[in-house]
């Protein structure tokens, strides 16, 4: 398989030729197993082992014109002590800002393990000269950035012009150095589950670390759906090539119950070695809140409020 | 072809469900329970409230307050005024219903009809006088203005008594008019009023959110409203049980809620101001002068 990716990816035409080999996505049938996968009753035990997991995935996120570097501090101090009266509540995974807050929330974060993010390539909507994109990622990498979420040329991709987007992705990696890539398909725009699995491969074969369904800018963002057809694409990716890729749902996950349907469809349809924050993320801002309210509730027995948690 | 004599018509019975976030929802649990009449006959099957539900009222009524509470007094009179103006409507139905529930005569249901819409006008017209009795201009000793002015508390949670319709808008009308929201448990006994009265509120003007009626079990609901941490006060006029009261009591404590303790009340009696201002909070500003 390795020798059939550089052979895919030759030619404009050999991509194309790949990309629409893929097969095709029986879309009743996939939001009918996301439902049913939904469905499941987590309790109890499982159900503080998931929350505590969810917070470990959170890659904390704050993507506003507004964002101000007070702002920035607030959130990697809430990254790291999520619960500042529970020493037990463990961090979560990353900070999400635009690359200008970098090297603010790398200051405040310091050596605590969570890791920042930034979103790069003219994000949300992609649309800017490559040099620009490039430029903006190396600036966010020598700020200090440990992951780079980039967003793909939606615009080439439904025209077709697979080869572009995918050397666009191969670019922008070569550019993060050691930084860690986050392909950011927007699946919103996508039109068709077709679609978002043929992106998903195309994103992968062009190597990045993760695929990651949406801006969080666009209607819809993550839905089960789409994501049940991205996790499929991780785990047929590992079975071809050997080699495994993160999966980051994002935008629109707002309550603790919807981030444990991600946690069972995680490991229902890609597996258990992906129940991991090195192999999945949530991006996500209110869900954090959500989580620790319900991890109160586990643990005092009483419901808690939003009187108890930050205003973010 | 015309209806044939032979054939009986059946029926249309009504499914009494919860009325949450200005919905009226099934119980989450799937749970109902019997409801009989006075004479112990089959009346209907009402929905048994779980805690889930509870937690999802209270949601809902945090989600309204903002709303609620920022209109100005007098549009929240003008409302509870229309609810007064809906139910004088359909006077006929809650009669019957009065009437199948507690086996009281006609003339004795009306009143209490009458009586119950009368209330709902009585607090329609509180809502932009109680500033003016509880709050105002304070002396000082010193060029300052001084005032104080009553804020609503925010989500309420009541537990009406075992009176059917002059009970439940006794307890609800004082709360809501001052710009709270409230999650109430009608009385377990005679929970079919409530639900008609929450079909009265969800078409007279009144957000979804600012009344949210369960029905069910006291002793199961009560104790996760009184804990619940998005609570800001409750109102135990209904509470019948002195030990589960005070064990109420104490899980309230946790979040210094304000507690209206259950007590005898001759509810048809002119009600006293304290329904209104236990759910108050007082907001006293200094404002120099010259400046």
């Amino acid at each position: 398989m390795a020798s059939s990716v550089s052979e895919a990816t030759s030619s404009d035409a050999a991509l194309r030729r790949f990309l629409h080999g893929l097969p095709g996505v029986d879309q009743v049938g996939a939001e009918q197993r996301a439902a049913g996968l939904g469905t499941r009753s987590i309790k109890t035990t499982a159900k503080a082992w998931a929350i505590d997991l969810a917070i470990r995935m959170v890659d904390l996120t704050t993507l506003e014109g507004n964002d101000t570097p007070g702002k920035v501090r607030a959130l990697a101090n809430k990254a790291m002590h999520p619960d500042p009266l529970d020493p037990t509540c463990p961090s979560t995974a990353a900070v999400c800002v635009y690359p200008d807050m970098v090297a603010t929330a790398k200051k405040t974060l310091g050596s605590s393990g969570v890791k920042v993010a930034a979103v790069a390539t003219a994000f949300p909507s992609g649309r800017a000269a490559m040099p620009v994109k490039l430029a903006d990622t190396r600036d966010a990498v020598a700020a200090g950035a440990d992951e780079i979420d980039m967003v793909i040329d939606r615009g080439a991709f439904l025209s077709g012009r697979y080869l572009e987007v995918f050397e666009e992705i191969v670019a922008v990696k070569e550019a993060c150095g050691d930084a860690h890539l986050k392909v950011i398909l927007e699946t919103g725009e996508l039109q068709t589950l077709d679609s978002v699995r043929r992106a998903s491969w195309l994103a992968m074969m062009a190597g990045g670390h993760f695929i990651k369904t949406s801006t969080g800018k666009i209607q819809p963002a993550a839905t089960l759906p789409v994501s049940l057809v991205m996790l499929e694409a991780v785990r047929d990716f590992r079975e071809a090539t050997g080699q495994m890729v993160g999966y980051k749902p994002a935008g629109g996950i707002r309550h603790s119950k919807d981030a444990i349907k991600y946690l069972v469809m995680v490991n229902e349809v890609a597996g258990e070695d992906w129940l991991d924050p090195d192999w999945f993320r949530f991006g996500a801002s209110t869900l954090l809140n959500d989580l620790l309210m319900q991890r109160n509730k586990l643990k005092t027995g009483a419901y808690s409020g939003p009187d108890y948690v930050t205003l973010d | 072809m015309s209806p044939s004599s032979t054939t009986q018509r059946l029926d249309v019975k009504k499914t009494y469900k919860l009325y949450i976030d200005g919905q009226f929802p099934r119980s989450e649990s799937g749970r109902s329970y019997v409801v009989n009449d006075s004479k112990g006959k089959f009346l209907a099957n009402a929905s048994q409230a779980s805690r889930k539900d509870a937690r999802d009222a209270v949601r809902a009524a945090r989600a309204a307050f903002g709303g609620w509470s920022g209109r100005t007094a007098y549009n929240r009179g003008q409302v509870i005024y229309r609810i007064a103006e809906v139910l004088e409507g359909r006077r006929d139905q809650f009669e019957a219903e009065l009437r199948a529930a507690e086996g009281i005569s006609a003339a004795m249901a009306r009143k209490f009809v009458d009586a119950s819409i009368d209330r709902l006008v009585f607090y329609a017209g509180w809502a932009d006088k109680v500033a003016q009795v509880v709050g105002g201009a304070n002396p000082v000793a010193g060029p300052y203005f001084n005032h104080s002015a009553p804020e609503p508390s925010g989500v309420v949670a009541i537990v009406a008594p075992d009176r059917p319709l002059m009970g439940l808008i006794s307890v609800v009308a004082p709360v809501i008019t001052t710009g709270n929201t409230c999650v109430v448990i009608a009385s377990e006994k005679y929970p079919l009023p409530a639900i008609t009265l929450g079909e009265v509120m969800a078409t007279s003007d009144l957000p979804g959110g600012v009344v949210n009626v369960l029905t069910g079990s006291v002793a199961e609901i009560a104790p996760w409203l009184a804990s619940h941490l998005d609570v800001n006060g409750i109102d135990l006029t209904g509470v019948e049980d002195a030990e589960l009261a005070a064990d109420l009591e104490v899980s309230a404590a946790e979040n210094l809620k304000r507690v209206r303790r259950p007590g005898l009340e001759d509810l048809v009696a002119p009600p006293p101001l304290d329904r209104m201002t236990k759910f108050l909070e007082t907001k006293t500003v200094w404002h120099p002068m010259g400046i």
